[in-house]
């Protein structure tokens, strides 16, 4: 263990473990939808944290000045268009979850598979 | 910390088995994650997070559960998950050992091409908003690639949603009013809205033309500019805010917006430079014009997109409270 432990990257990835449980573990389409979007929440979260300077400022240029500390806009610009792309992959997940509802009649991953496999 | 709440939050979203509460508290852990980004110097992120995660994706949850089964049946913990996870965690937790101490002014990561584009948006762009000017110019094509992202999407939430809401389409206006009625016979709701969805639409071209300035632009811009709509929408009926932004124009404002956008590459190129070389449009003031012009690009795209999928689950869930009745 090193002086000092990454706090912010270990409940980072706590976060998105958590995520990941419900995509994994969790039948229900829409549970698993929003397991995802956690998950994607603590990825971005994992860019930010790695674009942030200590005392430095949000990277928006002060006129005047050169000797100005600005965090990292890399990630920024990054994430920002990831979490409007987000949203859209959001909705077509989602709307393939409604389709299988109306389709199947049910929502739950493995009542989808049994119904399949009785089908067949 | 805030990041401790969040992963509260997320346990919590994760072990509801109501799932109205959990697309709420999804709202929540949004809003949770704005705050984060904001006191890690993201200010551009935070605004995108707090219009669009508090905002419209609980919107779109809550249309798509009106579809489907709103509670998930109870089941108990599964180890070989858990556990899968757990391990996963351990490796990652084992990895992160090795990264740079958090907000370390020396990490790699800090000197690479990020002090090029922090010197060279005050030399080369003349914007104060680094993240716009990397956003829009510097990775101006990986920024064309996302509006299409974003394009591709809507085109398939539409093919996907047309069948299924079709079904109870022409009963579902009738009861729109019905439907809606609840929500639109609170007074103070409607004076409210009716006094709030101005601001919004403004505040959204303040954003949309300050972006080279101050945190906004196009992405950010386009949200607000729908939450207007999805606020309307929500209480006088989304057919009420159709009325006022119909669903075909929102459908061809999606491909304008990403015209616009390829379209400023293209007049680049017949101007003799590379695609997307805004220096060609103005000896002087080349690059802040190109800017502007593919920000309009993002903003008309994403707008008329999210306003679009709204409308979309919508209906849906008009067509479904029709056939209850």
């Amino acid at each position: 263990m090193t002086a000092n432990p990454p706090l912010v990257y270990w409940l980072v990835i706590a976060i998105m473990m958590v995520g990941l449980y419900a995509v994994i573990a969790r039948d229900n389409l829409v549970k698993k939808v929003i397991g995802l979007n956690i998950v994607q929440a603590a990825a971005i979260l994992l860019y930010i944290a790695m674009g942030k300077v200590e005392g430095g400022t949000p990277p928006i240029l002060i006129e005047g000045r050169t000797e100005v500390l600005y965090s990292n806009p890399v990630p920024h610009v990054l994430m920002l268009t990831a979490i409007v792309v987000g949203v859209a992959t959001t909705a077509l997940a989602l709307s393939l979850a409604v389709r299988i509802q109306v389709a199947y009649g049910t929502s739950e991953e493995d009542e989808i598979v049994a119904l399949e496999q009785s089908g067949l | 910390m805030l990041l401790v709440l969040m992963l509260a939050t997320a346990v919590v979203i994760v072990e509801l088995s109501d799932l109205f509460a959990a697309a709420l508290l999804a709202g929540i852990f949004s809003l949770l994650a704005a705050g984060v980004y904001l006191l890690m110097d993201a200010v551009d992120v935070s605004f995108t997070e707090a219009a669009v995660g508090a905002g419209i994706t609980t919107v779109l949850f809550l249309g798509a559960l009106s579809r489907s089964a709103d509670r998930e049946r109870q089941r108990r913990v599964r180890w070989r998950p858990l556990f899968a996870v757990t391990a996963v965690g351990a490796a990652l937790a084992y990895g992160a050992l090795d990264l740079p101490r958090y907000g370390d002014p020396l990490a790699p990561i800090h000197h690479h091409v990020a002090p090029d584009y922090i010197r060279g948006t005050a030399e080369d762009i003349h914007v104060p908003n680094i993240v716009t000017a990397v956003l829009a110019s510097y990775r101006g094509y990986d920024t064309l690639g996302e509006t299409t992202v974003i394009f591709t999407a809507a085109i398939g939430v539409l093919m996907l949603l047309a069948s299924a809401g079709q079904s109870g389409q022409s009963e579902a206006r009738k009861s729109t009013e019905r439907g809606g009625r609840t929500m639109a016979e609170q007074q103070i709701l409607r004076v409210m809205v009716r006094l709030l969805a101005p601001f919004v639409l403004l505040f959204a071209f303040y954003v949309q033309t300050h972006g080279d300035f101050g945190p906004g632009g196009g992405f950010q811009a386009g949200v607000v500019f729908a939450t207007a709509f999805v606020l309307y929408g929500l209480v006088f009926g989304s057919e009420a805010a159709q009325s006022v932004f119909p669903a075909a124009l929102a459908e061809r404002l999606i491909a304008v917006g990403v015209l616009i956008y390829a379209g400023t590459g293209v007049v680049t190129l017949l101007l003799g430079g590379g695609f997307l070389d805004y220096d060609l449009l103005s000896a002087e003031h080349g690059q802040h014009y190109g800017i502007l012009a593919v920000e309009a690009g993002v903003g008309l795209a994403v707008a008329a997109t999210m306003t679009r999928i709204y409308y979309a689950f919508a209906t849906l869930s008009r067509a479904h409270r029709e056939a209850d009745r």
